[in-house]
Order: C-alpha cells, then sequence, then structure tokens
C-alpha cells in the first residue's frame, strides 16, 4: 500500500488491477446474491442480509485497525515522525471506514429489522451497542474535523490518536453492561435474528459478498490512506516553502 | 511523597480560585435547579410517586450532566489567561498530577451541587425510595468520579479545537454512555427498590478505575499535543 505514496501522479498498475478484480466479485457476488433461492418466511427481502452481514462484520474490524493504528502513531510520534504520520494517515482512513460501513450496516438492518420484526428499531442489545460504535467513531471524525487551525496539525494527529485509545477502551466495556442490561430486561421482539443459522444453500451467496466487500473496504482505505498521504505531503511542501520564502504571516 | 505535594498543590490553587470566584458552584447549582424546574413540568413527578421513582434517577444524573459540562469547559480555560498553561508545561511537576489535582477539585465542586440536588429532589419530586438509601452515598461519588475524571480530560482535550464549548459534550457522551447507564440504572435500582443495584455498582467501579488509570497515562500526551 505504501507504493501508492510516490511522487507520480498515475495510479499504480497492480492498483488499477486490484480494483477492477474488486468490481468483478462485486458483479459476482450481487449475481449471486440476487439468484439465491427466495427464502420461506420473508421472501425476496431477505437477500439485504449478503449486504448487512458484511458490512456489519467489517466494521468490527476497522475499529481494531484504527487503534492499533493511533497506539503505532503514539508510539512513533518522537521517534519516527514521518512513520508516525503515515500511521495517523492510516488511523483516519480506517476510522473513516468504520463510519461508512456502520452506517451501511445499520441503514441495511434497520431495513431487515422492518421486515422481520415489523419494527425499525430495538433498544436490544445488538442494535445498541452497534449504534455506540457507530457513535463514537463519529466523534472521533468530528475531532478530527474540528481540532487544530488546518486538518493536518500534530495537534489532531494526538488528539485523535488519545481518543481511539479510549473509545477502544470503551467498546469491551459499553458491549458488556449493554448485554447485563439487556438481559435484565430481555427484549420480546429479539430472537428472530438470521444467526440463529443459515441453510447451506445460501453459503456462496453469503461468502462472495463477504469478499467482495471485504476487497472494496481494503481498495476504500488504500485509497483514503494514499489521498490522505498526498495531502500530508502536499502540506509540508507548502509550510517548507512558507519557511523558504520571507513572509512575516503564516 | 513528592507527586502527592504537587497533586494537594494543584488541588489548592483550584479550590481557594473557585472560593475567590464562586463561578462554577453559583452557575452549576442555578442551572441544575432550572433543569429539575423544567424536568418537573414534563412530568408532573408529585402525582405520579410511582412514576418519579422511575425516572428520578435518570432526570438526576442528566441534570448533573448539563451542569458539568458547563463547569468543565470552563475549568481549563481558566489556565489560559496570562499563559498559565504554558507555564505548567514548562514546570518540571508531572503532568498527570495536574490532571488528579483538577479532577479531584472539580470532583468535589460536582458532588456539593449533588448533595445540594438531591435534597430539592426529595423535596419537590415527593420522593420516597423503597431501596437501600444508604447505598447512594456510594453510587453519587463513582458516579460523579467517572463524570468528572474523564470531563476533565476531555476538556483539557477539546481546550485545542476550533469550538471547544461544542466538543466536549460530543467526545464525552459516547465514551462515558456505560458509566451512564450504571449509574442510572443503580439510582433507579435503589430508589424504586425493584432490583439489586451491586452488578451497576461494579461495573461504575471498572469503568472508573480504568478510565482514571488511562487518562492519567495519556495526560502529558494531551498537554504537550502540539
Amino acid at each position: 500500500m505504501n507504493n501508492t505514496a510516490n511522487n507520480s501522479k498515475r495510479i499504480p498498475l497492480w492498483a488499477q488491477a486490484y480494483f477492477l478484480l474488486t468490481l468483478a466479485v462485486l458483479a459476482f457476488g450481487f449475481h449471486k446474491a440476487m439468484t439465491a433461492p427466495t427464502e420461506a418466511t420473508m421472501g425476496n427481502l431477505y437477500r439485504v442480509f449478503f449486504y448487512h452481514f458484511p458490512h456489519t462484520i467489517l466494521s468490527f474490524v476497522f475499529p481494531y485497525l484504527n487503534c492499533a493504528a493511533s497506539f503505532l502513531y503514539l508510539f512513533w510520534r518522537s521517534r519516527n515522525p514521518a512513520r508516525a504520520r503515515a500511521a495517523d494517515a492510516f488511523a483516519l482512513a480506517s476510522a473513516e471506514l468504520t463510519v461508512l460501513y456502520a452506517s451501511v450496516g445499520l441503514a441495511t438492518g434497520m431495513l431487515w429489522g422492518r421486515a422481520a420484526w415489523g419494527i425499525w428499531w430495538a433498544w436490544d442489545a445488538r442494535l445498541t451497542t452497534y449504534l455506540l460504535l457507530w457513535l463514537l467513531y463519529v466523534s472521533y471524525l468530528l475531532l478530527r474535523r474540528f481540532s487544530g487551525d488546518d486538518p493536518g496539525s500534530s495537534n489532531t494527529a494526538v488528539l485523535s490518536a488519545a481518543l481511539a485509545v479510549f473509545a477502544a477502551i470503551d467498546i469491551p466495556i459499553c458491549y458488556m453492561s449493554i448485554r447485563w442490561w439487556r438481559t435484565q430486561h430481555p427484549s420480546p421482539v429479539f430472537g428472530g435474528g438470521a444467526d440463529s443459522g443459515i441453510d447451506p444453500v445460501f453459503f456462496p451467496a453469503v461468502l462472495w459478498n463477504m469478499a467482495a466487500w471485504l476487497l472494496w473496504g481494503a481498495f476504500i482505505l488504500g485509497l483514503r490512506y494514499a489521498l490522505e498521504r498526498r495531502r500530508q505531503r502536499a502540506h509540508s511542501d507548502l509550510s517548507l516553502h512558507t519557511i523558504s520564502t520571507p513572509q512575516e504571516s503564516l | 511523597m513528592i507527586y502527592l505535594g504537587h497533586v494537594l498543590a494543584h488541588l489548592r490553587k483550584d479550590l481557594r480560585l473557585e472560593w475567590r470566584s464562586k463561578d462554577f458552584l453559583n452557575g452549576m447549582l442555578f442551572f441544575t435547579l432550572l433543569v429539575l424546574v423544567v424536568f418537573a413540568i414534563a412530568f408532573d413527578p408529585t402525582s405520579y410517586p410511582a412514576i418519579a421513582r422511575q425516572i428520578s434517577g435518570g432526570l438526576l444524573w442528566v441534570a448533573l450532566l448539563f451542569a458539568s459540562m458547563t463547569a468543565l469547559n470552563q475549568s481549563w480555560s481558566r489556565e489560559l489567561r496570562n499563559n498559565v498553561l504554558d507555564a505548567h508545561r514548562l514546570s518540571p511537576a508531572p503532568a498527570s498530577a495536574f490532571f488528579v489535582g483538577k479532577a479531584i477539585a472539580n470532583f468535589l465542586f460536582v458532588t456539593f451541587v449533588e448533595i445540594v440536588l438531591s435534597l430539592v429532589f426529595v423535596l419537590f419530586y415527593n420522593l420516597h425510595p423503597l431501596g437501600d438509601t444508604w447505598l447512594l452515598l456510594l453510587i453519587l461519588p463513582l458516579g460523579t468520579w467517572a463524570l468528572v475524571s474523564n470531563g476533565t480530560f476531555f476538556s483539557a482535550l477539546s481546550l485545542r479545537t476550533r469550538n471547544r464549548e461544542l466538543m466536549l459534550p460530543i467526545v464525552l457522551f459516547p465514551i462515558s454512555i456505560p458509566a451512564l447507564l450504571a449509574m442510572i440504572l443503580a439510582t433507579t435500582a435503589v430508589l424504586t427498590g425493584d432490583s439489586s443495584p451491586a452488578l451497576w455498582i461494579k461495573v461504575l467501579i471498572t469503568y472508573d478505575i480504568v478510565f482514571t488509570i488511562a487518562s492519567v497515562l495519556l495526560f502529558d500526551t494531551i498537554l504537550n499535543a502540539d
């Protein structure tokens, strides 16, 4: 992924090939999802599951990448600033991916809930935890937006890395406390969930869509990372330029 | 203990500042009183004592949360006057002592408001708790510390952001949800006497320990962010 960070304006060949492969797998996943046998109770509405499942699973993977990148940032900050900036770009990219995938997961989940339970939303353990995950990373992105005068200052990186560490600590505590909360008051609508086992006939569609959205997520992550690296480079070039030319205002 | 000496020096300074101005206490007390009145108009607690018991725990903490938000926003901007914060950053004293001192000071302010507020609650909302009321002596300080230690940390964090007044609730609320859940459910359990608050007290203790350690460890990084 670092190869995209060179100074050339061209997109490297392997990235183009990867993009085409992702599109092909996405198309094949779509084909599999649409041609899978119609489900007995929900009819065609159940097909949203093929999109809901990969997005939800993957939106639990990106926060870990974000947390790891934030730790690396804090570790490298004084030891290796260049590498720390790369870690920060990766943390930003993975946080945005978390919010994106969790938003799609929430939206498709609500469609699914409306079809399966008759209501858009239930304050049950899983949904609440998931909403909180979304809230945490939206607040992370807002902090990045609001901190510092320019979006790439080291100020932003430090503050958001600290928040990312807090968020990562918060997720397990949150998960456990909400589970206890909801086991005390069991929710009547829960129990018809999709995870109570699926028929093997749906496996190809599930797995192909999983692969497709994983490839797509990795692609967007790489793209966003490369973009952020470019922005960082443009910013440091500008600062160097400002320092080398005599001006009083920065 | 040199570290303890630093903490106490910071604490003394904050208490003295507050003693001379009384900005936080007056502001928070009146603010929470207003919130209580607004909630009473919305829910009419005296006519429905059972409902009052159900919702009072939540209302108490929501009122305190909003009140402490106003005070916490001010607690670090106080240090910005005359560049006092930069002087602190240059001083050889450990940064975390600065944080702990301020967190304890804020804890004392919010606790004071809380004591007054609880009495007002019992009077205005005609509350008759059905559980073990003495457990509130444990729940209230634990919940307050959870709010205040995280709040002090995040207000130091939002000090460097553009619209810091707005930034504090935006970052503090999502992080504090487990603590809020635990303190509200524990208080409601005591007031209604329906269930045991033991589990939620344990959650609060865990939350306090984990996040106090995280704040103390990360505070140096936050203070010297740029």
